[in-house]
């Protein structure tokens, strides 16, 4: 009996394998560099593969967010069919490497130095989600790469701890923006002097906004009388619900997912609270008029990227396509993905050179860039600047829509 | 029994010249910082195998609360690490965040320790849960967004001192009186107890020590990946290294490493079929289990000194392979 483990000699020979096959799969890619060059490594697509410019698709195509990934990759994909169709960006097919990270932060790093390393990209768009976006950020300042995403919402994601992280952008309003747009809408247009926050305690998302959302509604002499809470996958509301119904209040702000959102307002309408019912992005999904049911769902109003009710040529124009191609209403992630990618190869069509740094500086210049979820400038901070709207709901189908400028 | 061992140098040599061979590779370009990102994944992993293997594999406590250790071990290091970001405070972070783990293993393990087989299960599961819920609530822990720009510290020395470390502590601790003890255990509990074994002793010290180094594997973690979240620490977490155990073969250490090293391996090859990516790895596994259920290799081992004595074939007694 012995168990001399030395294990670890089956780790260098798996290693040493490994380094084997690891010479195969990027045989296209310009010599390897080393860890201490971190400079552009592709710096030349030009030489290496002829004519095409490759972007990254790093998204959760499985896994707990899978909805987001997935719907943004579809968006990415029509925008940059549509371009390839009608010439490339000044005659180069665009062509995507896609990844999925399993909406895992380890993985999604590992794949952001893959890409980045590997396979030759200009800049890589995504992860849908904040975390998960975050952990490719240090691989692209390490490698030079812009990174972009569509969805990443919260505040922090732009700004390390010595300020701005020089190659990450996003296309997307942060949280606090959009806690404290509800709250202007909710003073201002509907004449709200008292509200109830509900909210999800276990998502950083709800208490974001319900943070920004009640400081907001103070600064405009309003009055928050109650803040009750819950926790993601609750599926019985009414004790809480009786409690809010007793209480004084105009309206009621309900930051959260339409999983337990859908569920809330169903059991609201029900126990006879007839408020206005406020909230966020995280309302517009198709679920919530499935779990709310129609009848409950009047007076909704939530901050969203975009209506469908917008007469704007350009949204009518991708609704139309989105519908051609897929029979159904695109919703905001399909918006959201569709516009990263155009942000993305506008931003490549004026850069100065195909490297890492030229398109990282004609991302930073844009300027009124004309996208689907509102005309957008990129601010010093990579945000960007552009309106939100505010979406109202009759009987579950959005009826009004107001865009409010930042 | 006279069976032939490398010398303590030979071994030694062995190790050092694997790792000189990867630090020259990394130096020269070879291995490239993508083909290091998932070194160190497959080095976590050893880690977090081994350790919940010597609970699970050498001692037969079904635990499903690993990951709740890995999570001590990285959101401590990080914390560590984000304010004292040397070398210094990440070393100390990982012993820090390891002793805190085994320190609460011990608690844990104390009164659940006299529970078995799914009870036990029950238990551990319900014990990760309560530390992920504190780590959502937590202000220090900053709720569900997690911890984010943790310093990147470690690289192939320190990867390769912590595997190398974990893997050959733990094998001599099952080669010691304490481990044969958890063997025994293992085997048949009343048998050993009715011979003189502390069976409640041994059951804590290998939840404590599988504690220690869990923790020790979640401090690499975060200390790599930039960014960790009470959700990655979840019971999925505690499944998939439950997976790397059981496919490896319980009670092997060996085997915890090649299916550590093979699973990776698998992951990786896959990341270019990004549609059927999950499906083909999930089917891989079943037919692993359905073809060798007992794990690749069981409960045997591959040690340096049987390759030794394969590899080259030097005279010697016959005195070979037993089953």
């Amino acid at each position: 009996m012995k168990r001399i483990t030395l294990g670890l000699a089956a780790a260098a020979i798996g290693m040493s394998m490994f380094v084997g096959c690891a010479g195969d799969p990027a045989p296209s890619s310009s010599a390897p560099t080393s860890s201490e060059s971190t400079g552009p490594a592709p710096s030349s697509p030009e030489s290496t593969g002829p004519e095409t410019i490759r972007i990254g698709i790093n998204y959760e195509l499985s896994g707990g967010v899978a909805a987001y990934g997935q719907a943004s990759v579809i968006g990415i994909e029509m925008a940059v069919d549509e371009v390839n169709a009608a010439g490339g960006i000044n005659g180069k097919t665009v062509e995507l490497v896609k990844y999925d990270n399993k909406s895992e932060e380890a993985e999604a790093t590992t794949l952001a130095t893959k890409m980045m390393t590997q396979d030759n990209i200009l800049a890589a768009i995504g992860p849908a989600t904040s975390s998960r976006f975050m952990a490719t950020i240090p691989v692209a300042n390490q490698n030079k790469i812009p990174v972009i995403s569509g969805s990443a919402t919260a505040d922090a994601v732009t700004q390390g701890p010595n300020g701005v992280q020089p190659y990450a952008f996003r296309i997307c309003f942060n949280d606090s923006f959009q806690g404290t747009a509800m709250a202007n809408y909710a003073s201002r247009t509907l004449n709200a002097k008292s509200a109830v926050i509900f909210k999800d305690s276990s998502s950083d998302y709800a208490k974001g906004l319900a943070e920004n959302f009640n400081s907001t509604f103070v600064a405009n002499g309003g009055t928050i009388v109650g803040e009750e809470a819950y926790v993601a996958k609750d599926t019985d509301f009414n004790a809480t619900l009786t409690r809010i119904r007793g209480m004084e209040f105009d309206v009621m702000y309900l930051p959260g997912y339409y999983e337990e959102v859908g569920l809330i307002i169903k059991a609201a309408r029900e126990l006879g609270i007839t408020a206005p019912i406020l909230g966020a992005d995280g309302f517009d999904a198709p679920e919530l008029l499935d779990l709310a049911g129609a009848a409950a769902l009047n007076d909704i109003y939530f901050t969203n990227h975009y209506s469908s009710l917008d007469q704007d040529p350009k949204v009518l124009a991708f609704i139309a396509a989105y519908k051609a191609k897929h029979g159904q209403d695109p919703n905001a992630f399909h918006a959201l993905g569709y516009d990263t990618a155009m942000f993305v190869m506008d931003a490549i069509g004026r850069a100065s050179s195909l490297t890492g740094e030229a398109v990282q500086a004609a991302l930073a210049a844009t300027k009124d860039f004309p996208a689907v979820t509102g005309t957008l400038s990129v601010d010093e901070n990579h945000n960007p600047v552009k309106a939100i709207v505010v979406v109202g709901l009759k009987d579950g189908v959005e009826s009004t829509s107001e865009k409010i400028n930042p | 029994m006279k069976q032939f061992r490398l010398p303590f140098l030979a071994k030694g040599g062995i190790l050092v010249l694997g790792y000189v061979v990867v630090l020259l590779l990394i130096w020269s370009g070879v291995i490239n910082d993508y083909i290091q990102a998932t070194m160190v994944t497959i080095c976590i992993n050893i880690i977090l195998a081994s350790s919940l293997n010597l609970i699970t594999g050498f001692t037969g406590q079904f635990s499903l609360g690993h990951a709740g250790f890995m999570s001590i071990g990285a959101y401590t290091t990080a914390l560590v690490t984000m304010n004292f970001p040397t070398v210094w405070g990440f070393v100390g972070g990982l012993l820090l965040g390891a002793v805190i783990a085994a320190i609460i293993g011990l608690l844990i393990g104390l009164p659940t320790l006299r529970l078995s087989g799914d009870y036990l299960a029950i238990a551990t599961l319900g014990m990760a849960e309560i530390i992920r819920v504190l780590m959502l609530n937590f202000e220090f822990t900053n709720g569900a967004a997690g911890l984010i720009g943790i310093p990147r510290m470690v690289d192939w020395n320190w990867l390769f001192v912590f595997t190398a470390g974990s893997v050959i502590l733990i094998a001599n601790l099952l080669r010691s009186a304490p481990g044969r003890n958890m063997i025994a255990v293992r085997e048949d509990e009343i048998a050993a107890t009715s011979i003189g074994v502390n069976a409640l002793q041994a059951k804590t010290l290998a939840f404590v020590v599988g504690a220690f180094f869990g923790a020790l594997a979640g401090g690499m973690y975060s200390t790599y990946f930039y960014v960790i979240k009470p959700d990655i620490f979840g019971f999925l977490k505690s499944v998939d290294i439950l997976i790397i155990v059981v496919l490896g073969g319980l009670g092997s250490l060996s085997g915890s490493v090649i299916a550590a090293i093979l699973l990776a391996l698998i992951s990786t090859i896959l990341q270019d079929f990004s549609d059927l990516r999950m499906v083909i790895y999930g089917l891989i596994l079943v037919v692993i289990m359905v073809f060798r259920p007992q794990g690749l290799l069981g409960d045997r081992e591959i040690t340096l000194s049987a390759l030794g004595r394969i590899i080259p074939r030097l005279p010697r007694k016959r005195n070979e392979v037993q089953p």
